[in-house]
């Protein structure tokens, strides 16, 4: 039996994921709601849907207003960290591989930074459509730095080194953004505000300049599933095999980091999704990034809807910062998977 | 007759270090030629070039077509390659590992079609794997994966096929086991083999041809017998070694001198 097909059982247990996230966390939150309510107020923004039994205007503002664009940029976002960390994980070959340690989320803030700043911290009213753009060339000059230093290891180009050259990236992008916000001091509440995670303040605008980039970087990413599992036997043996795997490589880094840049420009830096999420989908599923690529966005979406539902309740009525908690959880897994890497090489 | 492979004055560099200095080579259809050298002779390196994985001055061409000519794809179809030391995919298993030589025949960001399955589940039956399909590769034995690596060259059912140390990797008996194999699939399936081999008398016994590079050159082309030879192997490898004719090539003892 060939193992790479997409078994409809996993995927109805994505979609499964997906919807129990999504009803979690419209039904939780500061204001108590009933359910059946909720519900009605979510069918109800179907087009020519209307059915009675919905909740009073304000509440049904609630809803619409606040907590489902927060659920609906929860599951976007996580869906691009965990498929941008697949394709990474594939495209390096390198199991520890996640947009966060590579550098490209420090990338991606650079960027956001340079934008912000530059447009003298008139951001409240909504971010710029300039601000994803920003982003992509922050996370995509990151990635090939980290690309750059890494290989400059010459041929030891274990996991660990790589991800060694997205740490010194990262350290020194921030050390640039700091350069830069000490000389916009004025944008500095708004820079710090988004990199702590913004999924608080999501609205429909967040959505709306997000979904663009995400359909069109998922469509590329999962076309080239097939083409992540040649690459995986390694360089020569793809060459071999008739693909042009460098051209391959550089396709899928430019689709990651503009995926994750988008991501990253709308809720700002969200660690570890990208590790924690594909592994886990690997260990369920196997190799092929063909299944990995698609149940990583629907898991990862999933996830980050569910983490964060957690970082608003766990010590209500204040918010945790998403990426802390990410982190907390990602931590102790990224050792784990450290661990376990070193045995089988990749 | 148009030869399999042939290389004419073949020049390659490596981050600026010259490896070939002008190699030439002749390989007929249905030949078995294996490369032999020391360490850093250049065989790898002509295996490589032969294979298309390196770029070089000169001209190699396959069955006739200068390799420039051909598209990746055209050429994946022409020549087959196993690597001395295959990457190992983690969690990968055999079958999904032996499609992957269907690539040259699937369109790009297409997918396997039934035919594809089809032929590399019949290239698992040949090579007696059938029963490893869903197996793991990290989970087999040194000589089960080799076959493994050769079922996935098969399954690009190129005409020529390069084996950089198939063996070195195995034990005598294992080593004997898939050479063996190698020789009935090249009479079976009319295959042209070209190999790199470290131990001589594994080499002579199986090929028709020794081709012995030094330096980056070809100092000695023929049958076993006229390349294995004590005078030979004292001024390229540096050794002391007694020849013993057999009944296929000679063999090739060390002694201490």
């Amino acid at each position: 039996m060939v193992s790479n097909r997409l078994r409809w059982w996993w995927a109805a247990t994505g979609v499964l994921a997906v919807i129990v996230a999504a009803v979690a966390g419209l039904a939780f939150g500061p204001v108590g709601l009933p359910p059946a309510g909720v519900a009605v107020e979510v069918i109800n923004l179907l087009p020519g849907v209307e059915l009675s039994g919905g909740l009073p205007e304000r509440q049904a503002a609630i809803v619409t207003q606040i907590r489902l664009p927060r659920v609906v940029l929860g599951l976007l976002v996580g869906a691009m960290l965990a498929l941008a960390g697949g394709a990474y994980q594939g495209a390096f070959r390198n199991p520890l591989a996640d947009p966060y340690l590579l550098g490209v989320a420090a990338g991606a803030g650079l960027g956001v930074t340079v934008a912000i700043a530059l447009s003298g911290g008139q951001v409240t009213t909504g971010l710029p459509v300039t601000v994803p753009v920003a982003a992509f060339a922050g996370a995509l000059g990151a990635v090939l730095l980290t690309y750059l230093v890494g290989a400059a290891g010459g041929r030891d180009r274990s996991p660990p080194t790589l991800i060694l050259a997205g740490v010194a990236v990262s350290a020194f992008l921030a050390a640039l953004q700091t350069y830069l916000l000490q000389r916009h001091i004025e944008v500095i509440r708004e820079v710090y505000s988004w990199l702590l995670g913004r999924l608080g303040g999501a609205t429909w605008h967040d959505v709306r300049l997000l979904l663009p980039y995400a359909i069109v970087v998922s469509v590329i990413l999962l076309l080239l599933g097939r083409e992540l599992d040649v690459l995986s036997v390694g360089d020569d043996e793809a060459a071999s095999l008739g693909l042009h795997p460098q051209r391959s490589r550089y396709l899928l880094l430019a689709a990651a980091s503009l995926g994750t840049a988008a991501a990253v420009s709308v809720s700002g830096l969200i660690g570890f999704v990208g590790i924690i999420v594909p592994h886990l989908v690997r260990l369920l599923v196997g190799s092929s990034y063909r299944l990995i690529l698609p149940l990583s966005m629907l898991f990862g979406g999933a996830f980050l809807a569910i983490a964060d539902l957690a970082a608003r309740t766990v010590d209500a009525p204040r918010e945790v910062p998403i990426g802390v908690l990410t982190a907390f959880l990602g931590g102790p897994f990224f050792i784990l998977v450290l661990r376990t890497s070193k045995r089988v090489a990749m | 007759m148009t030869a399999a492979v042939e290389v004419r004055d073949v020049r390659v560099s490596l981050d600026r270090t010259p490896i070939l200095h002008g190699v030439g080579l002749r390989v007929a259809a249905g030949e078995w030629v294996t490369v032999i050298g020391p360490n850093g002779a250049g065989k790898s390196t002509l295996l490589r070039t032969i294979g298309g994985l390196l770029p070089f001055t000169g001209s190699v061409s396959l069955l006739g077509t200068e390799l420039a000519r051909l598209k990746r794809r055209q050429r994946a179809r022409l020549v087959a390659t196993v690597a001395q030391q295959p990457v190992v995919p983690q969690g990968m298993v055999v079958l999904d590992y032996v499609l992957l030589g269907r690539t040259p025949y699937i369109p790009p960001l297409g997918r396997e079609s039934a035919a594809d399955i089809a032929a590399a589940t019949d290239v698992l039956n040949r090579l007696d794997l059938a029963g490893f399909a869903d197996r793991p590769l990290a989970t087999l034995s040194g000589g089960e994966r080799q076959r493994v690596f050769l079922a996935r060259a098969l399954a690009q059912a190129a005409p020529v096929l390069l084996l950089d140390e198939p063996t070195s990797a195995l034990d005598i008996g294992h080593q004997q086991e898939v050479l063996e194999l190698v020789d009935q699939l090249r009479h079976s399936e009319g295959l042209t083999v070209i190999a790199t081999m470290h131990d001589l008398s594994v080499a002579g016994e199986y090929a028709d041809r020794l081709v012995l590079m030094a330096g980056g050159r070809v100092v000695a082309d023929g049958p076993p017998a006229e390349v294995l030879t004590a005078e030979l192997l004292a001024t390229h490898y540096r050794a002391r070694v007694r020849v013993i004719p057999g009944d296929r090539g000679p063999l090739v003892v060390p002694v201490r001198g």
